[in-house]
């Protein structure tokens, strides 16, 4: 699955995208599995609420499933316009 | 209808005059145009705009669909730009065409609403003090609920 950070996420993350294998059911899930990585993942998770998921180019909720899915986004929310 | 998310600038009367000239049963064309503005305080050098390709042009594509069905749009035009740009540039425009100006006007606030807050774009600014960037502010996810 590929996973893209975008803004802030991405600068405490460290990098634009990368591919993980996960078996996390929800967004939710795959969260909880970044976060144990490393501090820096755990850093850029700490506040869900100040986050935005997208699953699959559409936005989505935390508890959205993965199943059949290849890309997940971690963003702030927008200040497009 | 048309969606464009571009680096390079826009020429907004070309693109105002174009997509008025393609409907003539419609009386009624609204144009509303966001440009990089200043900061009082503290000088802006530039604002960067990152945006996530692919969905970006998805997000507003859907929105602008949904203008155009329920205002009964005749056309409806999305321009964003992304990149690096400096105070009095124009980063945005939306246009739409419909019978008479009402349903125009409200269907441009709809997508200007929307797009504030459901496009993923992120902006950055850039001063002479450093870099940050830019937070959703709440009224703009309380305009929504007006819709």
């Amino acid at each position: 699955m590929d996973i893209l950070y975008f803004a802030w996420v991405r600068e405490r993350i460290g990098i634009p995208r990368e591919q993980v294998e996960t078996s996390a059911a929800t967004v939710a899930d795959l969260v909880a599995e970044l976060r144990l990585r490393e501090e820096r993942y755990e850093l850029a998770f700490s506040d869900l609420t100040a986050l935005r998921v997208a699953v699959d180019q559409k936005l989505a909720d935390f508890d959205a499933p993965l199943d059949g899915v290849r890309e997940v986004a971690f963003f702030p929310p927008m200040t497009g316009g | 209808m048309r969606v464009v998310v571009q680096e390079q600038p826009f020429d907004i009367g070309a693109e105002t005059t174009a997509f008025a000239a393609g409907h003539k049963e419609m009386g009624a064309i609204v144009t509303f145009t966001g440009i990089v503005r200043d900061l009082p305080d503290d000088p802006l050098q530039a604002m960067e705009i990152e945006h996530y390709p692919g969905m970006t042009e998805a997000a507003l594509t859907e929105i602008a669909q949904i203008a155009i069905d329920r205002w009964t749009l005749g056309d409806a035009l999305v321009i964003h730009r992304y990149g690096r740009l400096v105070p009095g540039e124009m980063i945005m425009m939306v246009a739409t065409a419909s019978k008479h100006r009402k349903d125009a006007f409200e269907a441009a606030e709809y997508l200007m609403d929307y797009l504030k807050s459901r496009a993923p774009f992120w902006k950055r600014e850039i001063t002479d003090i450093g870099e940050s960037w830019v937070a959703s502010k709440a009224e703009d996810e309380d305009a929504l609920t007006r819709w």
